[in-house]
């Protein structure tokens, strides 16, 4: 048992920001954009950093997929308590076709190398709110998944999970190893405090390639066109339950 | 072949100058974090009760404590962090700066291993904070004058006279005095000493009903036959007026950025009120006369900034930084009144009510240009320092 956990961390285009759509329509503006840590990458350190708190886990690794930048959102869950980062190199035009699959095939790799007993990640991405990739390297391992966590307790050599779903909660039991998606409620992540960002400072991050885990990156997928939701209308006002009834029957709704 | 020389220098020059220039543009990785811990901080925690701490006038005690905890409370230079901290609450930034420039400085800097340990650590974690008192009823500017008179007795040190305008004194458990040692020497007769709070001796006058930055008290410190064993002189006999000098040198960068943090919330204030009132039929943004205003708040705001950074940096590379201190506080605290004064403009009406936080900006805004050296001491010291460069 290696106690180790591995986190997934992705960076994405600050929550607060106004996305713009580029003028070819082939993606979003990100060039001089904040970017920061996904939220729920955010809640996904913080509950393994918890774990290891309880001694429940020895060693916490915050693996992010992407260019240079990726550096500084390891940074932040070093400075928020991770052990060591791993930095698995994507540039340029794979990097824009960087999805889920391949992700999930480069963290499958990495948690067999490093040994891994959990990964956690966030529940989805909120560039791109997948929420594939947890359930996508579960499958690859072979491994249970408790996705949506919203509450996670060591039980013996059992993991149990609360999950939050359309009807309510769930709560199951799973193997160790596993993998586990968190949701909102999970946990209130930490500030990085100051003393904290300078140890983060002397740990390390190793850096790789895909093609050094053996993972193929090529994407099934081909973004065709990307454009801003439509704007939102006027809305009218009706005289009766009829008129309305009737209104929205022309205009196909029912 | 000369002009070939002097060509070839002054690409050197330039090259260097790019580079050493785009190294201030950003910050480092690990200020890039903190300012972020502290802005999440200033937006989660500080933004909303700045308005009811300033109405209450009360000591944010809770918060105090979270920052202590953060590592805040006890950082070299607050340079960009005293920023963020005061664009979610002046009162609680200059608690802050007040804490880690003025109090916590001057000991790191002068004082001996024991007086680290008993003055310092007990004060890094937001438990406890410090002040410093150097101005008096009788001078301000004028800190070579100080009555405030120490004398010998025996083991003992026996101060007495009274300390006005001290930020902090209500909730400080200790504080550092300047007192006139040798009346004779004139400002090389000045000391400097550690006082705990509270004190036989020392009591507090009146908390002030201030303008702005009302969370943090201010009060004079009143010293009668206080006594304080030899041990808590900090600094050699008669270095008094130096540390104070060289302390408020380092002060100044952090209530720049204190003033910088302050203007930032008067812009984010009136851009976003630009964005959304409309009149004549659109947003008042599309206004050239609002635009004028925006866009003049943002170059206060950015080159008040860079004068920011410029100091911190060469302040962390020990190269001389008073002048650039001096014009980093001086721009600063002039954009925090601008900007301020422009946003209750753009925001007309709404501005000038407890409803929108323009008008506490304008009132946290007014004390940046007075305290830690007036704007008019900052362009002395300024212009000293130019004529210095100019000398022979």
């Amino acid at each position: 048992m290696t106690g180790r956990v591995l986190v997934g961390v992705k960076r994405v285009i600050d929550y607060a920001v106004k996305i713009r759509v580029k003028p070819d329509q082939s993606g979003v503006v990100t060039d001089g954009v904040k970017h920061s840590m996904n939220p729920f990458c955010e809640i996904a350190v913080e509950e393994a950093v918890k774990m290891k708190e309880k001694k429940l886990i020895k060693e916490v690794v915050a693996v992010s997929c992407g260019p240079q930048q990726a550096q500084e959102t390891i940074r932040t869950a070093l400075a928020m308590g991770a052990d060591r980062g791993i930095h698995v190199e994507v540039t340029g035009k794979d990097y824009e076709n960087l999805g889920p699959l391949q992700v999930a095939k480069i963290f499958a790799a990495l948690a067999k190398k490093e040994e891994a007993q959990l990964v956690i990640l966030g529940k989805q991405a909120i560039d791109d709110d997948c929420n594939q990739t947890g359930q996508m390297t579960a499958a690859l391992l072979d491994w249970p998944q408790g996705t949506f966590a919203s509450e996670v307790t060591m039980e013996g050599d059992k993991l149990k999970v609360v999950r939050e779903i359309d009807g309510g909660l769930e709560t199951i039991k799973i193997n160790i190893p596993a993998v586990l998606t968190a949701d909102l409620r999970l946990n209130t992540p930490r500030y990085a405090t100051l003393p904290n960002i300078m140890k983060a400072k002397k740990k390390k991050i190793a850096n790789m390639k895909p093609a050094d885990l053996s993972v193929d990156i090529v994407s099934r997928l081909e973004v065709l066109k990307v454009e801003e939701p439509p704007q939102r209308e006027a809305g009218m006002k009706v005289e009766t339950v009829e008129d309305l009834v009737a209104k929205l029957k022309e205009g196909g709704t029912i | 072949m000369a002009a070939l020389f002097k060509a070839r220098k002054a690409l050197a020059l330039c090259v260097n100058g790019i580079r050493r220039l785009s190294q201030l543009a950003e910050l480092p990785e690990t200020h890039q974090i903190l300012r972020q811990t502290c802005r999440d901080y200033a937006d989660r925690e500080l933004s909303p009760i700045a308005g009811r701490l300033d109405k209450e006038h009360s000591y944010p005690g809770k918060q105090i404590l979270d920052l202590g905890a953060m590592g805040v409370m006890a950082i070299e230079v607050p340079e960009d962090l005293g920023g963020e901290i005061s664009r979610g609450c002046a009162s609680t930034g200059v608690v802050v700066s007040v804490n880690n420039s003025l109090y916590i400085g001057p000991i790191l800097k002068f004082g001996t291993e024991e007086q680290k340990n008993e003055w310092i650590t007990p004060f890094s974690t937001g438990e406890k904070v410090g002040c410093f008192a150097l101005s008096e009823p009788g001078n301000g500017s004028d800190a070579g004058a100080a009555s405030t008179l120490a004398h010998q007795e025996g083991d003992e040190w026996v101060l007495n006279g009274t300390k006005a305008w001290i930020t902090n004194s209500w909730d400080a458990s200790a504080t550092v005095v300047f007192a006139t040692t040798d009346k004779k020497l004139k400002h090389k007769g000045i000391s400097a000493f550690l006082i705990p709070m509270p004190h036989p001796g020392l009591s507090l006058g009146k908390k002030e009903d201030k303008l702005g930055i009302r969370a943090s008290s201010t009060a004079n410190i009143i010293l009668e036959d206080c006594r304080i064993p030899l041990s808590n002189m900090l600094g050699p006999r008669g270095a008094g007026f130096k540390i104070a000098m060289q302390t408020l040198d380092s002060g100044r960068i952090g209530i720049a950025s204190q003033a910088l943090g302050i203007a930032q919330a008067s812009l984010d204030c009136a851009a976003d009120y630009a964005h959304k009132r409309c009149a004549f039929g659109s947003p008042i943004g599309k206004l050239q006369g609002i635009q004028f205003k925006l866009a003049d708040m943002a170059v206060a705001i950015e080159s008040a900034r860079l004068l920011t950074w410029k100091a911190a940096s060469l302040r962390d590379s020990q190269k001389p930084f008073t002048k650039e201190a001096a014009m980093a506080k001086l721009a600063a605290s002039e954009a925090a009144t601008f900007c301020s004064h422009q946003a209750i403009q753009i925001l007309g009406g709404m501005g000038y009510v407890t409803d929108m936080p323009a008008e506490r900006h304008y009132r946290d805004a007014r004390i940046t240009e007075i305290y830690e050296g007036t704007s008019e001491i900052q362009r002395l010291v300024i212009a000293g320092q130019v004529l210095k460069e100019y000398q022979q």
